[in-house]
């Protein structure tokens, strides 16, 4: 498989802090990756940088063969790398399906429609002229990951999907995009509080710790002694 | 005094005033961004729209769609240019900038047009009215002025909420970096914006070239009577601007009413009222 992304030593700032020092990873074709580590360890931010939201160096990042690494964010979307945010950051002004049709804006052609993102998450479809605001926190999530597809990502990167949702919640949510994902071949990175949901969704993992790698490899392979002493690096 | 006919006069003014406001408030409303200069704009296009007019020869309200097209250009090309550099950095920059904007303006102005007080003559309109039953008449041309702020409202509130271009205008003011990566192009947006309040600001210089004389120094009043009728009808809905508008219209109508000198006292203490009372305006639709 080749790599569709790809970082080379790719350092990042988080405010006036550096958070990340150095980290070479990749995403294969068709695959997804899982991101864990303790709050504070640079999971947020190299998705960040990913996306555009920092300044690297050209060819710190290259996605498909082009150093991205000092585009920005819009062209990044247009080349198809979508980011579910931490925290959702719907926009609060725009009805669920205005939210939804921002993804569109990067302008790429593709499968994903309103239509299909409410066949994904019927409940979407009873909201639609709803404010993000009067949704569920699961819902909220829904239309954060629906906005994201309808950009027609080859990258798709969600940022702690979980985070505040009820168990039963993040279960659906995480095997809607796991369908979607699948449908659409797209490649996923997921940063992932819960280690076990993060190894079960993915191929394979890294662990950040401090800004960087400490541990990597096949989900399936990673103990829970070895991610416990990357985790904390002991 | 006769209430009907005050309260009927105060409307029809309050439609300039709205004027001033929507073209403020398509700024604020996306940018978060408060035009300092905005009053000396709207000076500048009426010197504009006199020089059109001069040098075409064609009436005033056909030379609208002229300065308005003029005006769009030079506020995209001036946000692009000039106001994008002071965003991003806090509410401190770009009132410094618009502010020093409003001074170069005034002073140029004064400098090429000198202090003399201008107007814009209306061929025919100019005494025209209509009966409007019980003895009452309204002017054509406040009528006609009122119309067009409608008008303009109207299209605003189309413009923001049932197209595309809204849906960025809206996103890219609620979260700036979100939109960037969904793939809005900020900057662009924001250029757009500006043109769109530049067209407004030129409608509203030509009405207000008619409406009364004016000289390079009455910029900040008009920013002022924009200002309050925003925070009179709230932000987030330009009919909540309109309705401002006319609120201070009517408010102004009855102190001239009253009392010749407390005209623009009486707007002034109904803005202060709302500002005590509702901070957030009357028809407020966003916090």
């Amino acid at each position: 498989m080749s790599a569709l992304l790809e970082t080379h030593a790719l350092t990042a700032y988080y405010g006036d802090f550096q958070a990340l020092f150095g980290i070479d990873a990749e995403v294969r074709d068709g695959e997804c990756v899982a991101l864990i580590g303790a709050n504070g360890a640079g999971k947020s931010t190299f998705l960040r940088a990913i996306a555009g939201l920092g300044r690297s160096a050209p060819d710190a990042i290259v996605f498909d063969g082009t150093r991205i690494g000092a585009k920005s964010p819009p062209e990044i979307a247009a080349l198809g790398i979508a980011l579910v945010p931490e925290g959702r950051r719907l926009f609060a002004s725009l009805s669920v399906e205005e939210n939804l049709s921002t993804g569109t804006f990067n302008g790429r052609k593709g499968p994903w429609t309103t239509g299909r993102v409410y066949e994904l998450f019927p409940v979407l479809a009873e909201k639609r002229r709803a404010s993000p605001n009067a949704l569920s926190g699961g819902q909220q999530q829904m239309v954060a990951i629906g906005r994201a597809l309808m950009a027609n990502p080859r990258l798709l990167m969600c940022d702690e999907v979980s985070l505040g949702l009820a168990p039963a919640v993040v279960k659906d949510v995480y095997a809607a995009l796991r369908r979607a994902c699948a449908e659409s071949g797209v490649s996923v990175v997921i940063v992932e509080q819960d280690i076990d949901l993060a190894c079960a969704m993915s191929q394979r993992a890294y662990c950040f710790t401090h800004g960087n790698v400490s541990l990597s490899g096949e989900s399936g392979a990673l103990t829970r002694d070895a991610i416990s002493a990357a985790y904390f690096g002991v | 005094m006769n209430w009907v006919d005050t309260i009927v006069q105060g409307t029809l003014l309050g439609g300039l005033y709205a004027l001033f406001a929507m073209g403020l408030a398509v700024i604020y409303g996306v940018m978060r961004q408060i035009n300092i200069a905005h009053g000396d704009f709207i000076v500048l296009g009426a010197y504009l729209s006199l020089g059109l007019i001069a040098a075409t020869g064609l009436h005033p309200f056909l030379v609208i769609p002229l300065a308005a097209a003029v005006f769009a250009l030079f506020g995209y090309a001036l946000q692009r240019g000039l106001l994008n550099r002071t965003l991003g950095g806090g509410i401190l920059a770009p009132l410094v900038v618009t502010y020093g904007l409003a001074i170069v303006i005034e002073n140029v102005l004064q400098q090429t047009q000198s202090a003399d007080a201008r107007s814009i003559k209306l061929p025919g309109l100019d005494t025209a009215s209509l009966p409007i039953g019980g003895g009452l008449a309204v002017g054509a041309f406040p009528l006609i002025m009122f119309v067009v702020a409608a008008a303009v409202a109207l299209v605003l509130e189309i413009v923001f909420n049932r197209t595309r271009l809204g849906v960025a205008f809206r996103a890219v003011s609620d979260d700036r970096e979100i939109a960037s990566i969904v793939g809005m192009r900020d900057e662009r947006l924001f250029g757009y914006a500006s043109a769109i309040s530049f067209a407004v600001i030129a409608i509203a210089s030509v009405f207000m070239g008619i409406k009364f004389t004016f000289t390079p120094s009455l910029g900040p009043n008009f920013l002022l009577y924009a200002f309050e009728a925003i925070v009179i009808g709230g932000m987030g809905s330009f009919y909540g601007t309109l309705a401002g508008g006319v609120i201070l219209g009517i408010a102004q109508a009855i102190g001239f009413a009253i009392n010749p000198g407390w005209g623009i006292l009486a707007g002034h203490l109904v803005f202060l009222a709302v500002l005590l009372v509702r901070p957030t305006g009357l028809f407020a639709r966003t916090a």
